[in-house]
């Protein structure tokens, strides 16, 4: 018998534009010493599929039917006061965000007790013998001490150890995690992911993960469910899905993934974005978006359809007579990828050296006690028409490099040569008479438009802004043709940024940058705010517009799959300075650096034979304020030597386009 | 007649002409429009509104002025204007204002509040109370009949309330009958039962409460002092009506003399930083420290000083007065914008770091660009809300700094100087507390008002109210 079992569960939400059906008869099992996975795209109804189970919806939610049976006991028919037993003692649940579920005035100790006294019969020395026993659990050393810590003296990754370890002070037999790593770090988020896999083997835990993020599924998950829209679209076994993904939407997640594989072609697409849950839906939720939707899909749901060994899917394609499909959609055509080794012409940019302190200011008369060294010392070149990757995890500087380089943040030394003009000597009208050749598009859509301006405002603010010359009706011309460009349509240039969904606002955002036609854009992790699906799309069009006007790309990301996709060159960062550089070929596929190994075997892999032996990093990234001495990787460094603590380790060539900066090949 | 334009008219009518540029800007940008349609969609705010603009509307009527032309047959050849300064308001209440009695007297009364020595028609002399000359003056026998007429006019004037009612009713189920394209009697029961986006039933209702308290008010006033008149004999109905403009006037221009320090500086402290961030908070930080009370006073005196010593830059005593009550909405407003400049501080230093104003930065956009176009109209609804929220603050502190000697010219009528004379009168026996009472009343429903107006716009256009205001909408619909 399971240990879950949810029986179509139905949860609605009020809100202004009607009630959504978040939830909408949604049925799983999970057993004990099984980790089931939820997956699907943001607003598909994930989140709330847990907050249901543990009876947190927000004030709005209400579930409006089904049952939810832990160990046969309906949760849904228990009292509030009931409930609140049964959360944390048996049932535990981890958020997405580790620096705002703990207390910061509480410290760490006090967070675990107050679990272990509600919970368990400890008290006094046996509780905090217990707090220490379950730090230890979730490895973190020098347990005894950082009992009495508090959660801002922790590091994100650490936080949530913390969170893990209160989730476990009950014995909880089930575990929710939702998106447990979203907020940390490829190397931090192997450590967690691995922490959880064994935790949950050693205690014989229920895990339900929810996540959007398919290698996190292969690595951890023993059945996966689907979600599309508030609904389960198919379940599966990890292999049997890995393997053959039966829903069109679940192959299209998997055609979405950028791999390198993919390199000079364009990745598939889902067109269009999850659809309103405020509508009522005549047929099937996913066929306005599915390449082998026919007539009866828009007028008929679909029911589910059990196929073999615990395969269940919900589409018209598995009804029983339906003609068979393929696996995969039609493969897009291969646009031939320009040679990599053509004559490289005079580089577009050029920075050496480049640094970026900032000073830590104390005391009455705000001296300056120390820096944060952000940037310290980086040296790259980048060419028209390629891009170049700057990899590495947050906080290791490679946004104020980006900034530095466009001196949106000034530089603290070191030079910038663009199009053969030194960047950090101009000032003043030159500075910015170039400012248009080079933008930047940032991280998050939702935040870099202005909410109170039209669409057709921001795209025009930069040619206001640089040549204040064009005609108005010659502007709006510009404007409808970018519009165009980036796939939207021109008459939506008098809406406002709120009426439009994540990845348009991105391509908003695009627009804006291409409206002064620059050579060099600068792109902050574009992707990292957005689905699977919709990352697709953005990287097709930011791959053909480099084809098309030979932009030149700084791309700065953490997100390894990206890089594969999309970059010519890489340079991995690590605290302020660039570690390894070289052909994007070279870097992923044969890593030098002992940091660059530890990050690629970090990335969750789809397939099991491309994952590499997991390389786990000790300890956190190390502050830039107070690096430590000689190589600042020899504290983490599985391979350091006595050497490594003295000596900063000079730039070493290994062949025309290879740097790295190791003692290894010193 | 001659119009006049005092200053704080002048600004008054800019203020005006402001608001309805406002307006229109709004009018044309869905996402302001969205939430003053919040604004209209709550019943509290609607109502308050409605007594607002009762108020405004007095107040408007009374800056409205005019010097009036003197009788050909007492003047000078040509024609001359008195020196005395009417408003619209004032030739509105003639009737009242020029019913002056000759001391206390008390609400509806008939006699004066005082025993005087009246010679009586046989010649000899009597201490009893005295008739009124206006108040009553038209009964024979007023022992006998004063109930009766108090009751006929109380009855006539709630019959045209009800009239009055009626017909805005008619009005508005007609309008909307036609905006809606059904019938008249449907398109009442939709205002009625409240299935209208603004809450027009709100509206109506209120007015109908006004007009039946109005209604009375304007009948008896016709023969009587409603409210009975103060020490010199002036009616205090009147009083309090006049009371009206210089508490609106407070109220607003102060605000209007705030906003360019607040907002400025604000934000140019928030997005500039460094030695500009330091100097505004200095100065802020030192202007609070000094206690209010003791700057405006400072202030108030050296400009009656300067006032009293220039008699010849005014021609008429109005102006002077009025001088001076802009003189303090000026002192008031250099002293109050300290609370919204810290706020639009804490706002724009939030707002500097969001990706937006970082795009601007990227385009070359010069630092006074991005502060009009980016942050700016992303800090408006803070500002409104502060400005909606202190008026209330500004009438009563108004009222405090007159009663204690440092507010208006003591010729300005004012809640404040009905207050403070008001304390002269509960000392005396028997005690006149009409004057007091009338005062706190207007007072008390001007400043609810505003409260409660300024409630419902804070949750319009307070983004964290969002996500609560529908789930509450949900439940109660």
């Amino acid at each position: 018998m399971s240990l879950l079992r949810v029986e179509s569960l139905r949860t609605f939400i009020d809100s202004a534009d009607g009630t959504l059906r978040a939830v909408d008869d949604v049925s799983f099992d999970v057993s004990s010493g099984e980790t089931f996975a939820l997956l699907g795209e943001s607003g598909c109804g994930k989140s709330m599929t847990a907050l249901s189970l543990m009876r947190l919806l927000p004030d709005a939610g209400r579930i409006a039917g089904g049952r939810v049976l832990l160990d046969g006991c309906d949760l849904l028919a228990l009292t509030e006061a009931e409930m609140r037993q049964v959360r944390g003692r048996d049932l535990a649940m981890i958020f997405q965000e580790p620096s705002t579920s703990l207390n910061p005035v509480l410290s760490v100790g006090r967070q675990i007790g107050e679990v272990l006294s509600r919970h368990t019969p400890l008290r006094g020395d046996a509780a905090k013998r217990r707090a220490v026993e379950l730090l230890d659990a979730v490895g973190i050393p020098d347990a005894p001490r950082r009992l009495e810590e508090f959660p801002f003296q922790f590091s994100g990754g650490m936080k949530q150890r913390v969170m893990i370890a209160m989730a476990l002070a009950g014995d909880p037999r089930l575990l929710i995690a939702d998106e447990p790593t979203t907020a940390l770090d490829v190397t931090i988020q192997a450590q967690v992911l691995e922490l959880l896999g064994d935790l949950q083997r050693s205690r014989g835990m229920g895990m339900l993960l929810i996540t959007h993020d398919l290698g996190i599924v292969g690595q951890l998950a023993q059945r996966v469910g689907v979600m599309y829209a508030g609904q389960l679209v198919e379940v599966a076994e990890r292999r049997a899905f890995f393997e053959r993904p039966r829903h069109p939407y679940s192959q299209k997640l998997f055609a979405a993934l950028p791999r390198p594989a993919r390199r000079g072609a364009g990745l598939e697409t889902i067109p269009g974005s999850v659809p309103s849950l405020a509508a009522s839906f005549a047929g099937c939720r996913f066929a306005e978006r599915c390449a082998h939707a026919w007539a009866r899909c828009r007028s008929e749901p679909p029911s589910w359809h059990g196929t073999d060994a615990g395969h269940g899917v919900r589409c018209h394609l598995y009804a029983p007579g339906a003609a068979p499909v393929d696996r995969a959609g039609a493969a897009l055509p291969a646009t031939p990828e320009r040679d990599d080794r053509q004559p490289v012409p005079a580089p577009l940019l050029e920075a050496s050296g480049l640094k970026v302190h900032f000073p830590i200011r104390r005391g009455l008369f705000k001296r300056t006690v120390g820096q944060v060294r952000a940037v310290d010392g980086v040296s790259l070149g980048l060419t028209s028409g390629r891009t170049l990757a700057l990899v590495g995890e947050s906080g290791c500087g490679k946004t104020t490099a980006g900034k530095a380089i466009l001196q949106l943040i000034r530089p603290t030394a070191g030079s910038v040569r663009f199009g053969g003009e030194e960047l950090t000597a101009l000032g003043g009208e030159r500075l910015r008479r170039l400012r248009g050749q080079m933008q930047i598009v940032f991280q998050d859509p939702y935040a870099s438009l202005d909410p109170r301006m039209r669409v057709g405002d921001i795209i025009e603010e930069g040619m206001g802004a640089l040549k204040a010359g064009a005609a108005a009706a010659e502007r709006e011309r510009r404007t409808v043709g970018l519009l165009e460009r980036v796939g939207l349509s021109g008459e939506m240039r008098g809406r406002y940024p709120h009426e439009f969904s994540g990845g348009q606002r991105q391509r908003i955002a695009i627009a804006r940058a291409l409206a002064v036609e620059p050579r060099l854009l600068v792109c902050d992790e574009p992707t990292s705010a957005l689905d699977v699906s919709v990352q697709a799309q953005i990287l097709n069009l930011l791959r053909e517009l480099q084809a098309s006007l030979g932009l030149a790309y700084l791309f700065i990301t953490h997100n390894i799959a990206v890089v594969e996709y999309l970059a010519h060159e890489v340079a991995v960062m690590y605290l302020g300075r660039i570690v390894e550089r070289g052909s994007a070929a070279e870097v992923l596929g044969d890593p030098k650096h002992p940091y660059t190994e530890a990050l690629l075997s970090a990335v969750p892999r789809l397939d099991a034979q491309g994952q590499r032996p997991l390389i786990v990093l000790r300890s956190d990234l190390p502050s830039p304020a107070n690096p430590p001495s000689g190589c600042h990787f020899h504290p983490r460094c599985p391979r350091a030597m006595p050497q490594c603590a003295r000596d900063y380790p000079t730039e070493t060539r290994l062949d025309d386009t290879r740097r790295v900066r190791c003692l290894l090949y010193g | 007649m001659m119009p006049v334009v005092l200053w704080t008219d002048a600004l008054v009518f800019l203020l005006i002409a402001c608001a309805a540029g406002a307006g229109f800007y709004v009018g044309r940008r869905e996402y302001l429009l969205a939430s003053w349609r919040r604004v209209g969609e709550s019943r509290a705010g609607m109502a308050a509104l409605t007594v607002l603009l009762a108020f405004v509307a007095v107040g408007l009527l009374d800056s409205l002025h005019y010097r009036p032309r003197l009788d050909v047959a007492a003047g000078k050849p040509g024609g001359g204007y008195s020196t005395e300064v009417r408003s619209a308001l004032d030739a509105l209440l003639l009737p009242l204002k020029a019913a002056t009695e000759k001391t206390y007297s008390a609400p509806l009364a008939t006699h004066l509040y005082a025993k005087e020595t009246v010679e009586l028609p046989d010649g000899s002399q009597a201490r009893l109370f005295p008739r009124l000359k206006h108040g009553g003056a038209h009964l024979q026998d007023a022992e006998a009949k004063w109930g009766r007429d108090v009751a006929l006019r109380v009855l006539r004037g709630l019959a045209l309330a009800v009239l009055c009612g009626l017909t805005f009713a008619a009005l508005a189920a007609q309008l909307a009958a036609r905006h809606w394209g059904i019938g008249r009697l449907a398109a009442w029961r939709r205002i009625r039962r409240g299935e209208t986006r603004i809450a027009w039933n709100a509206v109506l209702a209120t007015l109908a409460v006004l007009l039946l308290i109005a209604g009375p008010v304007a009948s008896l006033a016709g023969g009587y002092h409603v409210f009975g008149t103060d020490k010199v004999g002036q009616d205090v109905l009147y009083l309090t009506l006049k009371s009206i403009r210089t508490g609106l006037v407070i109220g607003t221009i102060t605000t209007l003399a705030m906003l360019p320090f607040a907002v400025a500086l604000g934000i140019a402290a928030g997005y500039l930083g460094g030695w500009v961030d330091d100097v505004i908070q200095y100065i802020y930080t030192t202007l609070n420290s000094i206690p209010g009370v003791l700057l405006i006073a400072a202030a108030v005196l050296m400009v009656q000083v300067a006032i009293d010593t220039h008699p010849d830059w005014f021609a008429t005593g109005a102006q002077r007065a009025d001088a001076r009550l802009l003189a303090l909405c000026l002192i008031l407003g250099v002293t109050s914008w300290t609370g919204l400049c810290r706020l639009l501080r804490a706002e724009t230093l939030k707002l500097r770091e969001l990706e937006y104003v970082q795009a601007a930065q990227a385009f070359g956009a010069s630092a006074i660009r991005v502060m009009g176009r980016h942050i700016l109209p992303n800090v408006m609804h803070i500002v409104l809300i502060a400005v909606v929220m202190d008026f209330s603050g500004l009438v009563l502190a108004e009222a405090v700094l007159s009663y204690i000697g440092i507010g208006v010219d003591p010729s300005t009528i004012s809640f404040g100087t009905m207050i403070n004379t008001a304390r002269l009168e509960l000392a005396r026996e028997p005690v006149v507390w009409w004057s007091l009472l009338a005062a706190f009343v207007f007072m008390f429903v001007l400043v609810l008002a505003a409260n409660l107006f300024a409630d419902a716009v804070r949750d319009a256009f307070d983004p964290r109210l969002a996500g609560r205001r529908a789930a509450l909408r949900e439940k109660t619909a």
